[in-house]
């Protein structure tokens, strides 16, 4: 993989974009069976990690989870099928939104129960290191995320076993519907929580990709040179609500729209047409993803509901589901 | 095989499933030195550093780096000390590796082993050190559960569970891991393994089929000697797993006797005698000369002092007594005479 350029971290971003906004407006229209947590305003932090991944390398995200798997690679139509009960689910139809997994892409899993995944991240890490594979876990996680036990428990396994484990606080300032300043005795939630572990204080803007890039990639590389784990503080911003259902409207309209002025995309493109790309380009790559993102969610909606009989598959490895004969 | 304790039965089981394939790792807090209930000695020194880790009083954090291991590759074997332990990572058990698989269509296996010390047995371990929790586990689908009666199942069933590509959760007894007995004889390869979800008959008898668990399958067996001098034939049914059970082996047991009864350690309340109760009921109806019984530790939780736990345990006369009076209330069955 050669090293992307700033034009394909804003396609990949507008592509992430696209695809939230259109996951919120079917969500909209009662098409999707389920609840759905929107990325929208945080892909930087997405596209800016993947892009320091290698094919083999381990990612695990949060209920919040349709970018990072995209990200990694997993195919959108998949995804989609996911979120809207069709045929050819990633998960086959028994995940849904906030599970999206794509193993094949290196992406272990979405995980709805908050914190539950930075133990499984330090498993993922352990077995890289006992195989000595030189593998790279990167793991996200909310800033509400901090405040549960699994997430202490994790970082200190992580840091007394030295493990290939990156672990990235995705701090959108809001646990749920609460401003994670209410609920943290300190002033930033990861960051100032990681020198307990022995780990540097590193706080990154979360806004702005080719930051993410840098600063997560070099705790990849001290993960993958053998010199353990990092916690890395990503500030970002949703700019929606905390699931598809809720308006955000406990946000002060004056600090929405300051973020609003910071928006990934937005930073993105000015870094682009500051280096002399033309905005008509920017313009006609935002169109084509978006009208391409309304035609595939257009061929996914034609497809059948999944088989019923799925619901008994997957219980087992040998391909059975019952508990007794 | 030599005659082997519970405790080096589970050791030796580790170290044959280690030997035989190096993917099997362990952790859990202490197993370097051995572990608390000296069921993990002598396997750092064997298998080196990179084998058996040593963990921090971090639950969450042990069954969530097993099911990791497990996603990638490895077939890793967690001891959580006190089954009771389980309440504190119980989102890691049942929320994801419970789940990880079926959630994900099957994208991952999950082959790895939970095991540690379960139940009372009159120690004195109380409240949140001797509970029976096989029933914890057993409302979750996606586990599997095996709970040993003795040394040689719980050297035979962790090495299939060790082998098994789903999560299988292990009980060992606490008060079961100084119990000694000769393992048998092995096949070809010299390995000792036993199915998963195979009953057996430990006794056989005509009069009343009793199924038993782990510790309660030795108390089932002394009732058994008890009643046999009053002339009563019970038939005894170690069950080995709940999950996956074997029904066949409860249900054809009491096609030939005509009465049940379930012994088990936990408390009664939704306990996994009441799944048995409620498959025979259903599907054995007409076989039933008498109302299926259960036999369970008091609904309370455990007490320390002896005589209070004595007073909730399972024992040898409160089995007797319900065969007694299951044979009491036994009514002529048109169907079998």
């Amino acid at each position: 993989m050669g090293v992307p350029d700033d034009l394909e971290l804003f396609e990949q971003m507008c592509f992430l974009r696209h695809f939230e906004e259109r996951a919120d407006s079917l969500y909209r229209q009662g098409l999707i069976h389920g609840p759905v947590h929107l990325g929208l305003g945080q892909e930087a932090v997405a596209v800016g990690a993947a892009s320091v991944l290698r094919p083999g390398d381990y990612s695990l995200g949060t209920y919040r989870g349709h970018a990072h798997a995209l990200a990694r690679g997993a195919p959108a139509d998949a995804v989609l099928a996911e979120l809207l009960g069709r045929e050819g689910g990633i998960c086959g139809g028994k995940g849904g939104s906030m599970h999206i997994t794509s193993v094949e892409h290196g992406y272990y899993g979405s995980y709805a129960i908050v914190g539950a995944h930075l133990p499984v991240a330090c498993g993922l890490a352990w077995a890289a290191r006992i195989r000595r594979t030189g593998q790279v876990t990167v793991c996200f996680f909310g800033d509400g995320a901090t405040n549960i036990g699994a997430f202490h428990e994790a970082v200190n396994l992580a840091a007394v076993w030295r493990l290939p484990v990156v672990f990235v606080c995705e701090n959108n300032w809001y646990m749920e519907y609460t401003p994670i300043g209410d609920v943290i005795p300190v002033a930033l939630p990861a960051a100032d929580r990681a020198a307990a572990y022995g780990l540097d204080r590193i706080v990154v803007d979360g806004n702005d990709v080719a930051a993410v890039r840098e600063v997560v990639g070099d705790a990849v590389r001290a993960a993958r040179d053998g010199h353990g784990p990092s916690l890395v503080e990503a500030q970002t911003y949703r700019l929606k609500g905390h699931s598809a259902a809720d308006g955000g409207a406990y946000r002060p309209a004056e600090e929405v729209a300051r973020w609003r002025e910071r928006d990934p995309l937005l930073r993105t493109r000015a870094t682009l047409t500051a280096e002399g790309t033309a905005a008509g380009k920017l313009d006609e790559i935002d169109a084509r993803i978006k009208a391409d993102l309304a035609e595939l969610a257009r061929q996914v909606l034609a497809r059948p509901a999944p088989d019923p009989a799925g619901a008994w598959t997957d219980v087992w490895s040998d391909g059975s589901w019952q508990w007794r004969n | 095989m030599a005659e082997l304790t519970y405790r080096q039965a589970v050791a030796a089981a580790l170290a044959q499933e280690m030997a035989r394939d190096d993917r099997v790792v362990l952790l859990g807090e202490d197993v370097a030195s051995g572990g608390v209930f000296k069921t993990t000695g002598g396997l750092r020194e064997r298998f080196g550093a990179d084998r058996v880790w040593d963990t921090p009083i971090s639950e969450q954090a042990i069954a969530g780096a097993a099911m990791g291991a497990a996603m990638a590759g490895l077939r890793p074997v967690a001891e959580i000390m006190f089954a009771d332990f389980y309440a504190t990572c119980w989102d890691q058990v049942a929320n994801e590796i419970a789940k990880v698989r079926y959630m994900t269509g099957g994208q991952v296996s999950l082959p790895l082993v939970l095991r540690g010390a379960n139940g009372s047995g009159g120690l004195g371990f109380g409240s949140q050190h001797g509970q029976s929790v096989e029933n914890w586990a057993m409302t979750v689908p996606g586990l599997k559960i095996a709970s040993p009666a003795g040394p040689a199942e719980a050297f035979g069933l962790l090495a299939a569970a060790i082998r098994d590509d789903d999560p299988v959760v292990v009980f060992e007894h606490k008060a079961l891991y100084g119990r000694k007995e000769a393992m048998p004889d092995t096949g070809p390869d010299g390995e000792h393994v036993l199915p998963l979800g195979q009953a057996r008959t430990v006794r056989a008898g005509r009069d009343v089929t009793l199924v038993g668990l782990s510790i309660t399958v030795g108390t089932c067996l002394a009732a058994a000697d008890e009643l046999a001098a009053e002339g009563i034939e019970a038939e005894v049914i170690d069950l080995r797993t709940l999950v996956p059970l074997d029904a066949a082996a409860v249900l054809s047991s009491v096609a030939r006797t005509g009465r049940l009864v379930v012994a088990e350690e936990n408390p009664g309340q939704l306990g996994w005698g009441a799944s048995i109760a409620a498959i025979a009921a259903q599907e054995a109806f007409g076989d039933l000369a008498a109302p299926v019984t259960r036999v369970s530790g008091g609904n309370v939780p455990l007490p320390v002092a002896a005589s209070l736990e004595a007073e909730v345990d399972v024992s040898v006369s409160r089995i007797a007594g319900a065969v007694r009076g299951v044979l009491g209330a036994s009514r002529p069955l048109s169907s079998t005479g």
